[in-house]
């Protein structure tokens, strides 16, 4: 983590976060430019050493974006990337880092909306910090 | 196989602290399957070594490796190359891995990553159990396979204590199952319960003189 950098990271399941993404670029609306999205085939993918990395490499937070629980196409990559998350939280905290920047959100892919929310949320969150 | 945790970050990150330029080393054997010292873990503690000294300012250097077995000499060689670069090792292998890469590059420092606690076998997504405490005398054909030495808390090897719970639980961990009741059932199953009238003399724990030594081609 590089102090003063505001850079978030967002792994998205091409199957919901990342076309949630898409149809806000569709919609036009506007969220903070710091976010680089990561296209994942299911957020289940996403293992401990990738949210390790993305925090070495300089990001301010760590967004997991995947589907609803209970809608995820390889039946629990969801539930998966929840108890990672949870995991990666612990790991984080001994290395001095607030666990709040590392979050796990489950969106619908026509849900642009609540994609930007998330977004300019953890985008405030590792501003206060 | 043999059953490891991995230390406290604090505690690894004390063992190496004033060095520069370190191999963290892991064991693609037990260790690995237990969740506790393969490559994924080597990439994890490796990665949170590096975070925790950038946060506090300090320069760390990391090269990461994972070989076959840590327990064997003639691959632990594999790192010679890795290992000629780096002031100290960190062994993220069982007690007999950190040995043996401390006994093959004996000028260099060699720390423990992990806690070796146990030999046991996996019950359940990470979840292992003891299973084998290496007595040297096994018994385990009179009781059905199933240990008492290690399974029953108090070791007992003639019947269960007057302790067992409603259901065959332990006295001791109602979660955990009394031995001998498992044992009962076991030998019940095969009908050899006969098996359980069977007197059994004090256990010779020296059958194994320690530290333990097998001359296999000696006649």
């Amino acid at each position: 983590m590089i102090r003063g950098n505001n850079k978030i990271v967002a792994f998205c399941c091409e199957n919901s976060a990342y076309l949630a993404a898409d149809k806000a670029g569709r919609m036009r609306l506007h969220y903070p430019d710091n976010v680089r999205i990561i296209r994942v085939p299911c957020v289940g993918r996403v293992d401990l050493i990738h949210i390790l990395k993305a925090f070495e490499k300089g990001a301010a937070g760590v967004l997991l974006i995947g589907c609803h629980e209970g809608a995820c196409q390889h039946l629990t990559g969801n539930t998966r990337a929840k108890e990672r998350a949870a995991y990666a939280r612990n790991l984080l905290k001994e290395v001095g880092i607030d666990e709040a920047r590392l979050r796990m959100a489950n969106i619908a892919p026509d849900m642009a909306q609540q994609f930007v929310r998330e977004i300019e949320d953890m985008t405030e969150k590792t501003k206060e910090r | 196989m043999i059953i490891a945790e991995r230390k406290p970050l604090e505690e690894i990150r004390g063992m190496i602290a004033g060095y520069k330029k370190i191999l963290v080393a892991g064991c693609g054997t037990c260790v690995t399957i237990c969740w506790a010292g393969g490559e994924k873990e080597v990439g994890i503690l490796s990665s949170q070594l590096r975070l925790a000294s950038s946060g506090e300012g300090t320069e760390l250097s990391i090269v990461e490796a994972c070989i076959e077995r840590q327990c064997e000499k003639e691959m632990v060689e594999e790192l010679r190359d890795k290992v000629q670069d780096v002031e100290a090792i960190v062994s993220m292998a069982c007690g007999i891995g950190v040995q043996t890469i401390a006994d093959v590059f004996e000028e260099k420092p060699v720390f423990p990553a992990l806690n070796t606690t146990f030999m046991g076998m996996p019950e359940a997504e990470g979840v292992w159990t003891e299973k084998c405490r290496s007595c040297g005398d096994c018994m385990l054909y009179w009781t059905g396979g199933i240990c008492p030495v290690v399974r029953c808390a108090k070791g007992l090897l003639n019947g269960p204590c007057g302790g067992t719970r409603k259901g065959g639980s332990c006295e001791i961990d109602p979660e955990k199952d009394c031995a001998w009741v498992l044992i009962y059932r076991r030998l019940e199953k095969q009908g050899r319960l006969d098996l359980m009238r069977k007197y059994y003399e004090p256990k010779n724990y020296r059958a194994v003189k320690r530290p333990g030594k097998i001359e296999a081609l000696k006649a």
